[in-house]
C-alpha cells in the first residue's frame, strides 16, 4: 500500500511544528508503521536534533533533489525504531533550492515502500510552505490557544483550501488546562468555533516535551508523558481509530482536585 | 479566584481573546482592514447624501460572519424631518 503524506504546518513559528512532526512520526513507527519524516525547513534544520539523529547526517534533502545521492542514502534510520527514517533539511542552502515539483517527485518515490511520510513545514506562507504542502494528502495545522497563533492558523487554512488539499485538521498544542478552567486561555471549543476545522489532537503543555527534546528522545516514546500520550492518540486517529478526546480540563490528578477544593471560588 | 474577579468586575481574558480573534478574522478573511472599511463608509455616506438626507454621524457599517458567509452590514438612519425642522441653536 502506498504511503500517505501528512504535512505539519502552522503559519506562525514556535507553536510546536517540529515537535509535533517528530512525535507523530515516532508514534506511528512505534505502532509498527514504516515512516519517513522529512525536514522541509531548508536553512533552519531542526527535526534532526528533536529526533536525536543529528550526528548521523551525511546527505540531505537538497542532495537528493540535485542528484548527489540516492534517496536511500539520505534516509537516516532511527536507532530505537527501525521503521522510522529521517530525511534532514540542508543547512547551508535556502528554500529556493527545492521546488514544490521536486517535493511531489520525492514523495512519489518514497510512497511505494512506506506507510507514512510526515513533512515538517517551515513557518511562513512562502516557498518553503508551498514545498511542504505540495505533496500532502493531508495537512495538519498546529496552533496554540493564543490570538496571534490562531489568526495565522486561519490564514493557513485558507491557503491550504485554495490548494485544494482537502480539509486540513487541527492540532491544538500547549494547552494549559488550569488556565482554560479559570477563563484565561482559549478553550478547545473556542478555537474550533473560530476556525471551523476538524480536530485531530489536543496536546497539553508539558515539561516532559522540553526534557525529551533536550535528550533527543521525543515524548511519544515516554509512556508517562501526557503530551506523548496526546501525540500517540493523534497517530491512532491518523490510522483511522476512533479515539475519544481526553477532557484535559477535568483530568489533573489528585493534587489538582485537592487544590480546586481548597481554593475558594475555584469549583466552577 | 473567579469570584474575586467577579467582585472586582474583571472579565476573563479568554473571552477578550475570542472576541478580538473573531473581529480580526472577519477583516482578514474579507481582506478589508478596519481603516479601509472606514474609507468605504465615508464614500458611502458621500454617495447616499447626494440622493437622500441621512444622519451621517449615526451610520454604522460592519463586517459580519455567519458560518462561511461574510456579510457587509450597513445601518443608515435617515435624518428625521422633525430634526430638520428644529431651529439650530
Amino acid at each position: 500500500m502506498a504511503a500517505r503524506v501528512v504535512t505539519v504546518t502552522s503559519g506562525k513559528g514556535g507553536v510546536g511544528k517540529t515537535t509535533a512532526t517528530a512525535n507523530i512520526g515516532v508514534a506511528l513507527a512505534s505502532a509498527g508503521q514504516r515512516v519517513v519524516c522529512i525536514d522541509a525547513d531548508i536553512g533552519l534544520r531542526n527535526l534532526d536534533v528533536v529526533m536525536g539523529l543529528e550526528n548521523r547526517i551525511v546527505y540531505d534533502l537538497v542532495d537528493i533533489v540535485e542528484g548527489r545521492c540516492k534517496l536511500r542514502q539520505a534516509m537516516i534510520k532511527d536507532k530505537r525504531l527501525p521503521d522510522l527514517h529521517l530525511i534532514p533539511a540542508a543547512q547551508t542552502r535556502d528554500k529556493t533550492a527545492v521546488s514544490p515539483k521536486d517535493m511531489v517527485r520525492l514523495a512519489d518515490e518514497i510512497r511505494p515502500d512506506f506507510d507514512w511520510v510526515v513533512i515538517d513545514s517551515p513557518a511562513g506562507i512562502e516557498r518553503g510552505f508551498r514545498n511542504a504542502v505540495a505533496p500532502a494528502d493531508l495537512v495538519l495545522i498546529v496552533t496554540n490557544p493564543e490570538v496571534s497563533a490562531v489568526r495565522d492558523a486561519d490564514r493557513i487554512i485558507g491557503l491550504v483550501e485554495a490548494e485544494e488539499k482537502g480539509p486540513p485538521q487541527l492540532v491544538l498544542n500547549r494547552v494549559k488546562p488550569e488556565m482554560v478552567r479559570r477563563g484565561d486561555m482559549l478553550s478547545t471549543e473556542d478555537v474550533l468555533e473560530v476556525l471551523a476545522i476538524q480536530l485531530i489532537g489536543v496536546v497539553p503543555e508539558d515539561e516532559s516535551v522540553l526534557v525529551s527534546s533536550n535528550q533527543g528522545l521525543p515524548a511519544a516514546l515516554d509512556p508517562k508523558s501526557r503530551a506523548g500520550k496526546a501525540f500517540r492518540d493523534i497517530a491512532r486517529r491518523l490510522n483511522g481509530e476512533e479515539v475519544a478526546f481526553e477532557d484535559l480540563e477535568a483530568r489533573d490528578g489528585f493534587f489538582g482536585r485537592l487544590s480546586r477544593l481548597v481554593r475558594p471560588g475555584g469549583a466552577s | 479566584m473567579s469570584f474575586l474577579r467577579f467582585l472586582r468586575g474583571e472579565a476573563h481574558s479568554a473571552r477578550a481573546a475570542k472576541e478580538r480573534l473573531q473581529l480580526v478574522l472577519v477583516h482578514d478573511r474579507a481582506d478589508l482592514p478596519p481603516a479601509k472599511l472606514e474609507a468605504l463608509k465615508d464614500d458611502l455616506i458621500a454617495v447616499l447624501s447626494r440622493h437622500i438626507e441621512i444622519d451621517s454621524r449615526a451610520v454604522r457599517i460592519e463586517l459580519t460572519q455567519d458560518r462561511d458567509q461574510q456579510r457587509l452590514v450597513a445601518d443608515i438612519p435617515l435624518a428625521s424631518s422633525r430634526a430638520r425642522r428644529r431651529p439650530i441653536g
